[in-house]
């Protein structure tokens, strides 16, 4: 346990240091910092001197050493847009993510447990085949397109008038087919409360929860079929095991075999893997956040593509590596404590 | 010609293959309407009815124009037309085929790293299987969408805007390719560590054959069915990639529109009641991936390679 424990920290420690290295040289190879300090008048030998100044004539392990000793102390420089240091601007940006990634998945959780559960315990109705079906196709369908079709139905709304409407049912079947529109489907609302720090949270207002609804159900749709198929399975397995046999021989209630004795074991496997993927549900918060105008570091990184904002990028991504490498290790951790036999292998992206 | 095709088609006629596709609505209807979209898109210089790529065809005046049967639409064109006035029938066909290139042309790529890095790691284990295992562990914890989009921004961000659009079907090749591989290098490594422990490597080993040999003539064949069905899978994976690369404005570029980017540059328009620029390239993206995925599951059924995990 011990071995493994080392193990899988010195990885982690390994990974963060191999993602600094890329940072380091993206920012080595794409940042002129000199080029941003100063203005166009200035002569070739000034130039030499402020390079030599900020250390840029190092040799490269000394500049490594230094940015990476600066990023262990919090400071991975200054966005050249926001002229603040990276980390406060992240900083801002990350509590709208978080939220969208909570309203994401608390849906996950109520939506996929029953409906998984429900898909193994009776796997001939035909409402099972229904979920599965839908989830098959959910699963081709991207995260973008689900979002602007929310878009569509929800905040701008469809007339339907295939039916002829001079008849009382044909009027009936238009409306029915046609949606009311209304959600919000851009930015955050005006009305967010103030929690902690750069926390500002929508979720204790109307407007802000409304905000929440289409984003969140838009990300939610990319990992529900996954997780609603990962609950199946597992529970079609734990049904078929020993020990549940027994509990149907002892004449125990199917309620109380199902919601106890099953269930449990069916959520150890999905909650570590859940964990995974929570984590990789931060890279579709930046498809998501795009379509929605959304506030958070995904949107933020990519308009820092766009205005080539090097050192903005560099500490995205040294900071969400350390987000996926944290989660990935704790996964790791609790998985091999809990259940030490089995290996955690086929996550899909 | 010879006996030898006939009676290759004889034996193909009367495999399980055959047999199992031919009971197989789903699959039969998938298929079908795969060939079709291939075909289309292949064909698509000869069926479009306008040519996107060419500025003199464009008139402004017929921009935002609905699809046949709403009301303001012109029969010339079918499915509308887009913000520039170009045919979205005709920038449909071509944004498949765009689509369908970088598809195929990304398997292809992350195929031969897959197997070549797969099949070192399988058959050497050791620190060679050690370490490379330990990449693509890393790499997929990441998410292969999360390193696609870093380095799709890297690339863009040291080329330039007008640089990445020229050799953009290239670049997005690499970057799927490259962001992928780890998923076929796992299925084969395992597929690797079962067959050798068989007796006919056993046999090669004894016969002499060189390492290379015995990996790459006698032991990659064995492995082809679990790469062919995820290499299926992969393909609507890396069409989605493509998408997603493309709707964040990190791929092709809106005068060679793929699906993805008809997609986003529809959606700028949606706001304005202008639903089919966006939805209708959307429907195709969705029926493409959809199709190939249900052939891959029925790939997988019937191929069973039991080591294949989703």
């Amino acid at each position: 346990m011990l071995a493994f424990l080392v193990q899988r920290i010195s990885q982690a420690f390994l990974v963060m240091f191999v993602i600094s290295m890329i940072a380091f040289a993206i920012q080595d190879g794409l940042g002129d910092p000199l080029q941003e300090m100063v203005g166009m008048s200035v002569s070739e030998e000034e130039r030499e001197a402020i390079r030599e100044e900020l250390g840029l004539n190092d040799p490269m392990v000394v500049q490594y050493l230094r940015f990476a000793g600066n990023a262990l102390q919090g400071d991975l420089g200054n966005s050249y847009f926001y002229s603040k240091p990276t980390l406060e601007v992240i900083a801002e940006h990350l509590p709208a993510t978080l939220e969208l990634v909570i309203g994401a998945s608390l849906i996950i959780v109520f939506l996929s447990v029953p409906i998984g559960v429900y898909a193994a315990i009776r796997p001939q109705a035909w409402l099972s085949k229904f979920f599965m079906g839908v989830s098959t196709v959910g699963i081709s369908i991207p995260v973008f397109l689900t979002a602007i079709v929310l878009i569509q139905l929800f905040s701008i709304g469809v007339t339907v008038n295939w039916f002829p409407s001079d008849t009382g049912w044909g009027q009936w079947l238009n409306d029915f087919f046609s949606t009311e529109g209304g959600l919000p489907s851009y930015g955050r609302g005006d009305e967010l409360t103030h929690l902690f720090g750069t926390w500002e949270s929508g979720f204790f207002t109307g407007t802000g929860l409304m905000h929440l609804v289409l984003p969140s159900v838009s990300l939610a749709s990319i990992m529900l079929p996954l997780f609603i198929r990962l609950i199946r399975a597992e529970m079609m397995e734990v049904l078929q095991s020993d020990y549940v046999r027994y509990a149907r021989a002892k004449g125990l209630s199917a309620g109380r075999i199902n919601f106890l004795h099953a269930l449990k074991n069916t959520m150890l496997p999905v909650i570590t893997v859940g964990g995974v993927q929570i984590g990789i549900m931060v890279a579709y918060t930046i498809l998501t956040e795009t379509v929605f105008q959304w506030p958070g570091v995904g949107l933020m990184f990519l308009e820092a593509i766009t205005r080539s904002d090097i050192p903005l990028i560099v500490a995205y991504l040294m900071v969400v590596g350390l987000i996926f490498v944290i989660t990935n290790t704790l996964v790791d951790l609790i998985y091999g404590l809990v259940n030490p036999t089995v290996k955690l292998t086929g996550k899909k992206a | 010609m010879t006996t030898a095709t006939v009676s290759r088609w004889d034996r193909f006629r009367e495999s399980f293959f055959w047999y199992s596709f031919k009971r197989d609505k789903v699959a039969i209807v998938s298929f079908a309407v795969l060939l079709l979209m291939v075909l289309a898109a292949v064909f698509a210089p000869l069926l479009a009815p306008a040519d996107p790529y060419d500025l003199a065809q464009i008139n402004i005046m017929n921009s935002e124009l609905p699809p046949v049967g709403m009301s303001g639409a012109d029969p010339a064109f079918p499915l509308g037309t887009d913000a520039q006035g170009r045919d979205l029938l005709s920038t449909i066909l071509y944004g498949t085929r765009v689509s369908l290139m970088i598809g195929f042309g990304a398997v292809v790529l992350q195929a031969f790293l897959g197997i070549l890095f797969g099949l070192l790691a399988g058959y050497l284990g050791g620190k060679v299987d050690a370490v490379l295992m330990r990449i693509a562990d890393v790499q997929l914890s990441f998410s292969t969408l999360m390193v696609a989009i870093i380095v799709g921004a890297v690339f863009k961000a040291s080329f330039g805007n007008l640089m990445f659009g020229e050799i953009a079907i290239y670049m997005l090749i690499f970057i799927i390719g490259v962001a992928e591989w780890p998923q076929i290098a796992r299925t084969v490594r395992a597929s690797v560590l079962a067959e050798k422990k068989k007796e006919y490597v056993d046999a090669a080993k004894v016969m002499g054959f060189g390492t290379r040999r015995i990996m790459f003539r006698h032991i990659l064949p064995n492995t082809l069915s679990p790469i062919f069905v995820i290499a299926t899978v992969q393909i609507a994976n890396a069409i989605i990639s493509e998408a997603a690369l493309s709707f964040l404005g990190l791929g092709m570029p809106e005068t060679q529109p793929s699906l993805g980017s008809l997609i986003k540059s529809g959606f700028d328009y949606i706001q304005s009641g202008s639903w089919w620029i966006t939805l209708i390239p959307g429907l195709v993206l969705v029926v493409l991936v959809l199709v190939i995925n249900l052939l891959g599951d029925w790939l997988r059924d019937v191929m069973n390679p039991r080591l294949y995990k989703g």
